[in-house]
């Protein structure tokens, strides 16, 4: 092993290949967080469309997740940048095309926050079926409204009870931002791999990669466990977070 | 003659007399061969004509037709008659890691010898010499590398045409904005459908994209070669037997001038999933390395200065 590799002159661009590692950090960390926040919020509506008892908010809601989540993410990416761009108005696809800037960020970006949301959409859907119907029926009998019942009583309850599986769900999200590398983005383990082939030093390169991906995703492991324990409701939920 | 010159005398003579019995000993790749009774080759997907793959998923092509000509000779020097061929598709990134990894005993593509890689994997005689150009659309009005001034260019991840290309950009401050693909096929569909201007690679292999587009007229083939690419089989480094079996395979079909009929299959007739004759006579250069074999390999950057 020698790690000397990464402060010897980039073939291109000037800097060091560090810098490089730098770069595709900075973009896994663009792309994971900016998908996270459209997952986040489009995931929390679809959980909510998902357990209405009105099937025409249902069934979109339901024909969106089943369709989100079970094409691969891989062909979802190829959707995003290559095929998306030739079905809309052709104006509207050159500009797609040349036009904007970062095409392949943010093709990923909206992919990966699309996709993600399916599955954060069951989560939430699960969080709030969790939650015996008998509390429910007391909001509604105590006067509250279906929305006043979301707000007030399912959802601080729903998100409480689904932190764990959410965790999962925005650690994925991360290790998932790899696979924006086939549409061109050059994020972490695309950087790793020009290194490697520009320097021939694999193992190196892809130590510090894992490295790096493993201090991403403790760091936020250790901030969603501390929320889960800042939000906790005392006795609600076993002892969790102890 | 002393006792202590007498054993030395006895050791030499028992050396020399061992030396030829374990020079027949087999090591590296030929080992693993008669041991697995498997000759792994490498080949390409879209590298047509050198390796790729028939419209029922077959692996073909000039390379892979003078690698099948190696297994011959495997067979032959083994003695194992029986000796199976077991094909694994690579990519521009993928080669060079598998190969030294053992996953495949020889690469049977496109591959440039440049002495950058000999760093890592040996080359057989150079058996295609090109170099690269670049397409881009008729529509365009591109006629080089210089109309790229702050253009989109895209390149296949790995190859030696992103290094040329890269290292022209730099030195003439073209400020082109890269985007990288997986194979030449992704690449040319980036040109294809606008999202890049110009796709730079050996003029063979953009030829022969061309030639398989859908509307070959729509698109041109420009600029200088920016740099010159000798392709060769890869191996193994360090590994004198394979190498020697497979360099005289080779030269040897540059004697016999079999290679001329492998050439003309390939180049010059209709091949191949659309029967399409890329009409390519030998060039000069490579009528020269027939002539007299070279495993010598090319500077990475092309012609810039790395």
């Amino acid at each position: 092993m020698d790690f000397s590799v990464f402060f010897q002159p980039a073939f291109s661009g000037g800097g060091i290949y560090l810098d490089w590692v730098l770069s595709g950090i900075k973009w896994t960390l663009l792309v994971s967080i900016l998908a996270w926040i459209i997952a986040f919020s489009v995931g929390s509506v679809l959980g909510v469309l998902r357990t209405s008892h009105l099937t025409v908010l249902r069934a979109p809601a339901t024909v969106y997740v089943e369709i989100f989540r079970n094409v691969p993410l891989l062909v979802q990416m190829f959707i995003w940048y290559f095929v998306l761009p030739e079905i809309v108005p052709k104006s509207v696809g050159m500009w797609m095309k040349q036009g904007m800037p970062l095409p392949e960020f943010w093709s990923a970006v909206l992919c990966l926050g699309f996709y993600t949301a399916s599955r954060v959409a069951e989560q939430v859907r699960s969080g709030i079926q969790s939650i015996p119907k008998g509390q429910t029926e007391a909001g509604l009998a105590m006067g509250l409204t279906r929305v006043q019942v979301y707000r007030h009583v399912l959802l601080p309850m729903g998100y409480r009870i689904v932190i764990p599986p959410l965790t999962s769900e925005f650690l994925t999200i991360f290790k998932n931002s790899s696979v924006a590398l086939t549409i061109g983005v050059l994020e972490l383990t695309a950087q790793a791999r020009q290194i490697s082939e520009y320097t021939f030093r694999t193992f190196e390169v892809f130590t510090v990669a894992t490295v790096v991906y493993l201090l991403i995703t403790l760091t936020v492991t250790v901030a969603m466990r501390a929320l889960e324990k800042k939000v906790r409701v005392p006795g609600y939920i076993g002892s969790a977070g102890k | 003659m002393s006792r202590i010159y007498k054993a030395l005398f006895t050791l030499l003579t028992i050396t020399l007399m061992t030396a030829p019995v374990a020079a027949q000993e087999l090591t590296g790749t030929l080992k693993k061969i008669k041991d697995t009774g498997v000759v792994k080759i490498g080949h390409r997907d879209a590298s047509i004509p050198f390796s790729y793959l028939d419209d029922q998923q077959k692996p073909i092509g000039y390379g892979v037709d003078i690698c099948l000509k190696i297994v011959d000779a495997i067979k032959a020097e083994l003695k194992m008659p029986g000796v199976k061929v077991e094909f694994v598709p690579v990519t521009s990134q993928t080669r060079i890691p598998i190969l030294s990894g053992g996953n495949i005993d020889m690469e049977c593509g496109s591959t440039t010898n440049s002495v950058e890689r000999q760093k890592q994997v040996a080359f057989a005689p150079t058996y295609f010499m090109t170099g690269t150009k670049l397409i881009v659309k008729k529509s365009s009005g591109i006629k080089g590398y210089d109309g790229l001034k702050g253009k989109t260019v895209v390149y296949t991840q790995g190859t030696t045409n992103e290094r040329a290309m890269k290292a022209y950009n730099d030195e003439k401050k073209l400020g082109i904005n890269f985007i990288p693909a997986k194979d030449h096929a992704e690449s040319f569909l980036a040109v294809d459908t606008g999202r890049a201007a110009g796709f730079p690679m050996d003029d063979i292999l953009l030829y022969s994209l061309r030639a398989s587009a859908k509307n070959p007229a729509d698109f041109e083939v420009v600029g200088e070669f920016l740099s010159d690419d000798p392709y060769g089989i890869m191996m193994r480094k360090d590994d004198p037997a394979f190498k020697k079996l497979v360099d005289n395979t080779v030269t040897g079909l540059y004697k016999s001038g079999e290679i001329n009929k492998i050439y003309t299959k390939w180049f010059q007739s209709a091949i191949p999933p659309k029967g399409i004759n890329l009409g390519f006579p030998m060039s000069d250069a490579l009528k020269a390395l027939v002539k007299n074999p070279s495993d010598q390999g090319v500077e990475a950057c092309g012609k810039m200065k790395c």
